[in-house]
């Protein structure tokens, strides 16, 4: 049955590998030699590479590490070295930024125009997420390139915002004020929050109940003049917005200021320290400045 | 044709067929395993590094099921571009109690590897109320449900005691004041002692303070809902290591 001689099929004209079960020959139809040569090819290639690249973990004498391969290459280190010459190139500016007061950097035309790309950059990546592309803001999340600033829109406070946040905890230097919820916990009933909402409505002109806006200007007095001001115009110190413009955060209509003094908007932004560096934050700084409300 | 008798001999031997075929299956599960032997030495020494609170691991099961996976991945490759867009590249470490991992190769959204802290708890309600609301562009489907969805608690003491098995250092204590950690991390209304506690155990675990954030993270403080969990884990995301004591130019965590 097993004879050192290649026996042909006579029906497939195929040559058969000389085992026979119950009279069934196998046939032999062996591997086209150009896939056996390319599979040869990646067993000696997986040899070349285990001598080129990383490849054994932990063997003894090696002190833990993997053997380094003869190219030594390790992703890590290379990332390191393109951070490293990364920052090497924008040192010299970087510097210059770090040395020169936020008004310096807007008056030489060309550190601002470093911090300008700078803090383009360093704004699509991390602040239009809440602020919008260009700084134009949504419901709850400020418009930059406007001229009404809750805190400071000076080149000094906008750094310190940026750099420190609003109402982040965890950051000694936030900006820090917060706003009573008047109606969760009961510190107004319903229907003085009614009245309160037609007297907010009446600095605007929309107040549609007189008598009820009347009472609510002695609540107003009462509770809410102290941060937002007697004339409500806002305070800046404690980030209170100006009542009387047509400018509303949160929304203008009477169903979004009800929602407002019933629940308070003590909105968070985070503290940018530690997660971008300092000159990204100066240039941050200038690029805010400059979308069209800096003072 | 001498290879092919010896194969005959084989083949006509049952018992010696199935020695055969155990020898080759064991070098392949060897080739397979032996790498296992050697995970220590590819998980960097980190600091901060804690097992998940039960409020985040409830909120990372929900990010699972809801298969956040598929277009967001969950790790910072050492590319320069990533690393200046995202912050640090990703550890092993930072994954070493992750089951399963978060990894992946394809992005349709954002890393969120670190995205933790990165926005505010109303951001991250806003976003995944409505995408649009705040990102224009942004092709994501909205998340509203997660709000209405009330957590289910009961068994989040089962989950810590499957991840233990699994290998992460949940202790008995964690185990047993599951719930109770559950509902101090996210119920302002929890009293101070069961916070501090909460803070106590997971903060002994991780060796550094400000690990663990307590809060109202929906913005409604009268139930725990899915939008809770998933907000909090997505806030704690990447922000566990200390960076400031990871040595990278070590030999030892190179790769």
């Amino acid at each position: 049955m097993s004879d050192d001689k290649t026996e042909i099929d006579p029906h497939s004209g195929v040559e058969t590998t000389g085992h026979s079960w119950d009279g069934i020959k196998e046939l032999n139809n062996p591997l086209p030699r150009w896939w056996l040569i390319v599979w040869y090819a990646t067993i000696f290639w997986a040899v070349v590479y285990m001598i080129l690249m990383p490849a054994w973990p932990a063997l003894p004498g090696l002190g833990g590490t993997n053997t380094p391969g003869i190219l030594g290459k390790s992703d890590r280190a290379e990332v390191a070295a393109k951070v490293s010459t990364m920052r090497a190139e924008r040192s010299v500016a970087s510097q210059q930024l770090m040395s020169s007061s936020l008004v310096e950097i807007q008056d030489d035309l060309n550190l601002q125009q470093f911090a300008m790309a700078m803090g383009e950059s360093a704004f699509g990546d991390n602040c239009a997420t809440c602020h919008g592309s260009g700084g134009r803001g949504a419901k709850g999340y400020p418009m930059l390139a406007d001229d009404v600033w809750l805190w400071d829109g000076s080149l000094d406070g906008i750094e310190q915002t940026v750099r420190h946040g609003i109402r982040h905890t965890s950051d000694e230097l936030t900006r820090l004020s917060a706003m009573p919820a008047f109606g969760r916990d009961n510190l107004l009933t319903s229907a003085e929050i009614d009245d309160l909402v037609q007297h907010v409505l009446s600095y605007s002109d929309r107040q549609t109940n007189p008598e009820s806006a009347s009472k609510g200007s002695v609540l107003f007095a009462a509770q809410c003049a102290s941060c937002h001001g007697v004339d409500a115009k806002g305070s800046r110190l404690v980030g209170a917005p100006n009542l009387t413009d047509a400018e509303w955060l949160f929304g203008g209509e009477p169903a979004d200021i009800r929602a407002t003094i019933t629940n308070a908007r003590n909105a968070h932004m985070p503290a940018w320290q530690g997660r971008l560096d300092d000159p990204t934050i100066k240039a941050l700084a200038v690029y805010v400045h400059s979308l069209g409300g800096g003072e | 044709m001498g290879l092919f008798q010896k194969h005959q001999a084989l083949e006509r031997h049952s018992l010696l067929l199935t020695v055969g075929i155990l020898v080759v299956v064991a070098i392949g599960g060897i080739v397979e395993i032996a790498p296992l032997f050697y995970l220590e030495n590819t998980i960097e020494k980190v600091q901060g590094m804690r097992p998940y609170t039960p409020l985040e691991l409830a909120g990372r099961n929900v990010y699972i099921r809801e298969g956040c996976y598929t277009c967001h991945s969950q790790m910072i490759r050492p590319l320069r571009d990533e690393v200046e867009r995202y912050g640090p590249y990703s550890l092993a470490a930072e994954s070493m109690y992750d089951h399963p991992f978060q990894w992946g190769s394809k992005r349709t959204g954002p890393d969120l590897a670190r995205v933790g802290g990165k926005y505010s708890n109303e951001w991250h309600l806003d976003h995944m109320t409505n995408p649009r609301s705040v990102v224009p562009e942004s092709i994501m489907p909205p998340y509203a449900f997660l709000s209405d969805n009330t957590l289910h608690i009961e068994n989040i003491a089962d989950h810590l005691k499957t991840l233990r098995f699994e290998g992460v250092p949940y202790t008995d204590d964690m185990i047993e004041n599951a719930k109770t950690d559950l509902i101090a991390q996210v119920d302002p209304n929890a009293d101070y002692d069961s916070q501090d506690a909460l803070v106590a155990r997971y903060e002994e675990a991780s060796g550094r303070k400000g690990t663990v954030t307590i809060g109202d993270f929906d913005g409604d403080r009268t139930r725990i809902t899915e939008m809770d969990a998933v907000i909090a884990y997505l806030q704690m995301t990447g922000t566990l290591v200390d960076f400031s004591t990871y040595e990278a130019d070590d030999l030892s965590n190179r790769r």
